[in-house]
């Protein structure tokens, strides 16, 4: 039903697609699968009329095609689910769904609107309450109002750009089974996905795309894991690390009835208890908003917690300055990279010097020594792998996956004790994940304590020694790495 | 574009663009533009004496400018230059009353330093109240500039007016000619260029070495670039910020001293405004910052054009026959065609930068092709 030609747009110095072409069938799930920057959303922004294509074609069910803006592409039939919802949280669900009609009176008749998106919420599963206000609904809730809303406005190809990022494992299983039954009615799904398991659970076909160029159709029958991998990356990778038996030492970090306030002044985390030994990987799963990042952040010292002890060492530091927590061991890669872990304008060697750069090994008087400052960032930028034109170039010009090599370079130089690290491969291409997860286990091998705080649960399975699942402020499961299961996590994230 | 270039077009562009419309105004006020223009240029760099006399009106923007830019680079933004200068005169000035007898070699380096200190406790005030208890500086700057100039008003009729004034009953408020001992040297006779315009453009160099070559300048940029990371890492935020304010304010109140060490009369007078002492120095120094891209050195240049637009906007009146007032408004138009051009020459600078990047990337990944091709040539058959 819709096929997209030789599709070239170009932006000043970087080609962000180049003669793409990729068709879709009706009653087909098509996964659009290509790391940051490899042209999926340019090829996507097009086809909803964002940006105008230098060369190329798109025919829809048969007929060119000219969209010149988003609401033409509702109009013909186009809907876009956005990895960020469009929705006004203080409107009803209806409210939401009706809202940008046309209609004839000055109001639109809600009674009407509500029947219908009642019908088609019964009939795709999509279960919600349509008099419900937007602000009181989960994630999981707000992603199906999206849906309603293309499905009233007729949408025969929906476009589905990470839907799944924000949904327990229970909620992508569920979810899935809703797409299946909307591409058996006739529809085209696009599917925008860098989870490959996902991907190869849902699609009926894949194009891969890299550096703006497709490089390769597939299907799940023909492909695997490892292979989508390195046709994304182009060179063979591991998506899970080596890692070799080490013996567990001491307890480097201790956290005994820890409870933390959020930002809304509730109780966030709620009386956690753990420990992380010498050369031990401890995973904490568990969907995002659980209680997670405010734990990593009592931890670093950005946060007062309410109670509860934490010790590095043996030396307590709960509601010590960040400063201190450094001094006694503690290095954290933080899941807000851009805004507690690296400063955009600075140079990359700059934010490798953010920690250490009045020690004495670095500085005189007070005065920096710039000549052994590059030249450990140059160093640093060799053993990390870290891909910028130089040591003296603007940090935030670089990918996010070396923005948080850079990161992760500067909190390891150290030798910490423990390394907490959030998230640390969210929004990170595949090889820099790779590297990175490589450096974790390596670290891991000096004897360090380590805690990978993580929403994707793959990563966790991957890295932990230990895994504990967090859920509404409190570890509701602690488990070794050989007794765990995806399914069994899942519950467990879910709350159950 | 060469970002290098690019930053010096575009200011250079503003300017040109205000001139422009100045001479709209010049020919709307029945003058002739080109002559007008003509004697403004003459007016300011034309001679040994205009360019001294640029260079004088320049040194006090160059201060404050150079303040202005350690602020700004905490995330500062400081508008109270116009009362740190003040704070500045008036406790050198009240220095060199205490100890007029001490030789020159010793006392103006003394009435340099109380400068400093008067300026930067009146820019340490707003600083501890942001730092400490979240006071918007930009409102406490302003205020704290109308204390100042009421503080001045009130000594300069009273405690420190010239007894001279008093005996002769005209009581204008200002105080008694200071020691000999203060003058500023002149550097070059039969000029009125004076040592503080050196001090000026030394106090632009040291900025700039504190803020890229010192532990605590990094700090206090790190701090004004990102509070959250700068704070994750270890720095004191707050301290930053008020070290931050405080520099900027010593450095307005340095230009304080000069400015009344370095008068005709060597002594401090007002005329009840700010501006009368001033000449609003606290106020241009911000846009020669400005203008100068908030880089100490390049606010030099910056300064000296400004110094030069006061100085020629004289002749240029004198000349032609217009109103002062299109001095300031030229000025005014530089500042928004300058700020507006501030915000092109950083999009430009930020594209030039991805693309930099992007190319750099592109030809690695050209270098690694190579060792690759076999797998991506087989994925994609």
């Amino acid at each position: 039903m819709l096929e997209m030609r030789g599709i070239t747009k170009r932006f000043p110095g970087v080609l962000a697609n180049d003669h793409v072409s990729f068709d879709v069938r009706a009653g087909e799930v098509h996964t659009l699968l290509g790391e940051n920057g490899a042209g999926k959303s340019t090829l996507m922004k097009i086809l909803f009329g964002l940006y105008r294509a230098d060369e190329g074609e798109i025919l829809f069910n048969g007929k060119p095609l000219q969209i010149s803006s988003p609401s033409a592409a509702i109009a013909a039939g186009i809907g876009m689910i956005h990895q960020h919802f469009m929705l006004v949280p203080i409107l009803t669900v209806t409210e939401n769904v009706a809202l940008g009609l046309s209609s004839s009176g000055l109001r639109p008749d809600l009674a009407d609107v509500e029947d219908r998106v009642r019908a088609l919420a019964d009939e795709y599963g999509l279960q919600v309450d349509p008099r419900a206000e937007v602000w009181q609904l989960a994630v999981g809730e707000r992603q199906r109002v999206e849906i309603l809303k293309a499905l009233y406005r007729e949408a025969r190809l929906l476009v589905l750009d990470e839907p799944t990022a924000v949904l327990t494992p229970q909620e992508v299983d569920d979810f899935f089974v809703t797409l299946r039954k909307l591409a058996e009615d006739g529809r085209g799904l696009i599917f925008i996905s860098h989870k490959l398991h996902e991907v190869l659970a849902l699609s009926d076909r894949i194009t891969v795309l890299r550096d703006g160029r497709v490089t390769g159709h597939t299907t799940p029958a023909e492909t695997s894991r490892q292979q989508l991998a390195e046709m994304m990356v182009g060179r063979p990778v591991k998506l899970a690390p080596d890692k070799p038996e080490v013996e567990f030492g001491e307890a480097r970090l201790t956290i005994h009835d820890l409870s933390v306030r959020g930002d809304r002044d509730h109780t966030a985390v709620d009386g956690v208890s753990f420990e992380v030994r010498a050369g031990e990987i401890l995973g904490i799963a568990g969907v995002s908003g659980n209680g997670q990042r405010e734990l990593a952040e009592a931890v670093a010292g950005l946060r007062p917690p309410d109670q509860g002890s934490i010790r590095l060492d043996g030396v307590e530091v709960a509601g010590a300055s960040p400063r201190e927590i450094r001094a006694a061991g503690l290095a954290y890669v933080p899941e807000e990279r851009m805004r507690d872990g690296a400063i955009g304008a600075f140079t990359v060697s700059e934010n490798l010097m953010l920690l250490d750069h009045d020690s004495p090994a670095y500085s005189r008087r007070g005065w920096l020594d710039l000549g052994s400052l590059n030249e450990r960032a140059e160093q640093l930028v060799e053993r990390f792998a870290v891909k910028t034109p130089s040591v003296h170039t603007a940090t935030r010009s670089l990918s996010g996956g070396n923005i948080q090599k850079v990161i992760l370079a500067r909190e390891i130089t150290s030798g910490p004790a423990v390394l907490l690290a959030a998230q640390p491969t969210r929004g990170v291409d595949i090889g820099a994940a790779e590297y990175i997860h490589h450096q974790l286990v390596e670290q891991r091998g000096a004897g360090t304590a380590i805690v990978v705080i993580s929403e994707d649960l793959d990563e966790v399975l991957a890295l932990a020694d230990r895994v504990a699942v967090m859920f509404e402020g409190r570890i509701v499961g602690v488990a070794d790495r050989a007794d765990c299961t995806p399914e069994g996590l899942g519950l467990l994230m879910a709350g159950g | 574009m060469n970002h290098r270039l690019s930053g010096l077009l575009i200011p250079a562009a503003a300017v040109v663009a205000a001139l422009l419309i100045g001479a709209l105004m010049i020919l709307a006020l029945g003058a002739n533009p080109v002559d007008g223009y003509r004697e403004l240029f003459i007016g300011a760099f034309g001679s040994g004496d205009a360019l001294a006399d640029t260079a004088v009106r320049a040194m006090p923007l160059l201060l404050v400018g150079v303040g202005i830019c350690v602020a700004f680079r905490a995330k500062v933004i400081n508008i109270g230059g116009e009362g740190q200068i003040i704070a500045g005169a008036l406790v050198s000035t009240v220095t060199v009353l205490v100890v007029p007898g001490l030789p020159s070699l010793i006392l103006i380096p003394l009435v340099l330093v109380a400068g400093m200190i008067g300026g930067g406790f009146w820019g340490a005030i707003p600083g501890a109240l942001k730092a400490y208890l979240s006071v918007n500086e930009i409102l406490s700057t302003i205020m704290l500039n109308i204390v100042a100039v009421q503080i001045m008003n009130y000594l300069l009729r009273d405690p420190l007016i010239d007894p001279e004034e008093i005996e002769r009953g005209t009581r204008i408020p200002q105080t008694e000619r200071l020691s000999e001992n203060a003058d500023l040297p002149i550097l070059l006779d039969g000029t009125r260029l004076h040592l503080g315009v050196v001090v000026a453009v030394m106090a632009a160099v040291v900025a700039w070495a504190f803020l890229w070559r010192t532990t605590i300048g990094f700090k206090v940029r790190a701090v004004g670039q990102n509070p959250a990371a700068a704070g994750y890492a270890g720095m004191p935020v707050k301290r930053m910020t008020l070290l931050a304010l405080t520099y900027s304010g010593a450095m307005c109140g340095l230009a304080g001293a000069v400015l009344v060490f370095g008068s005709q009369s060597h002594r401090l007078i007002t005329d009840g405004s700010s501006a009368g002492f001033t000449g609003s120095a606290g106020f241009n120094g911000i846009v020669a910052a400005l203008f100068g891209g908030l880089h100490p050195l390049w606010t030099i240049p910056s300064s000296f054009l400004f110094g030069g637009l006061l100085v020629g906007a004289n002749a240029m009146q004198r000349a032609i026959q217009i109103p002062s007032a299109l001095a300031v408004g030229l000025n005014g138009l530089v500042v928004v065609f300058v700020v507006s051009s501030n915000r092109i020459r950083d999009r430009m600078r930020q594209r030039s930068e991805l693309a930099a990047a992007a190319r750099a990337l592109a030809r690695r990944e050209a270098e690694d092709e190579q060792h690759t091709d076999d797998i991506g040539g087989k994925v994609v058959a």
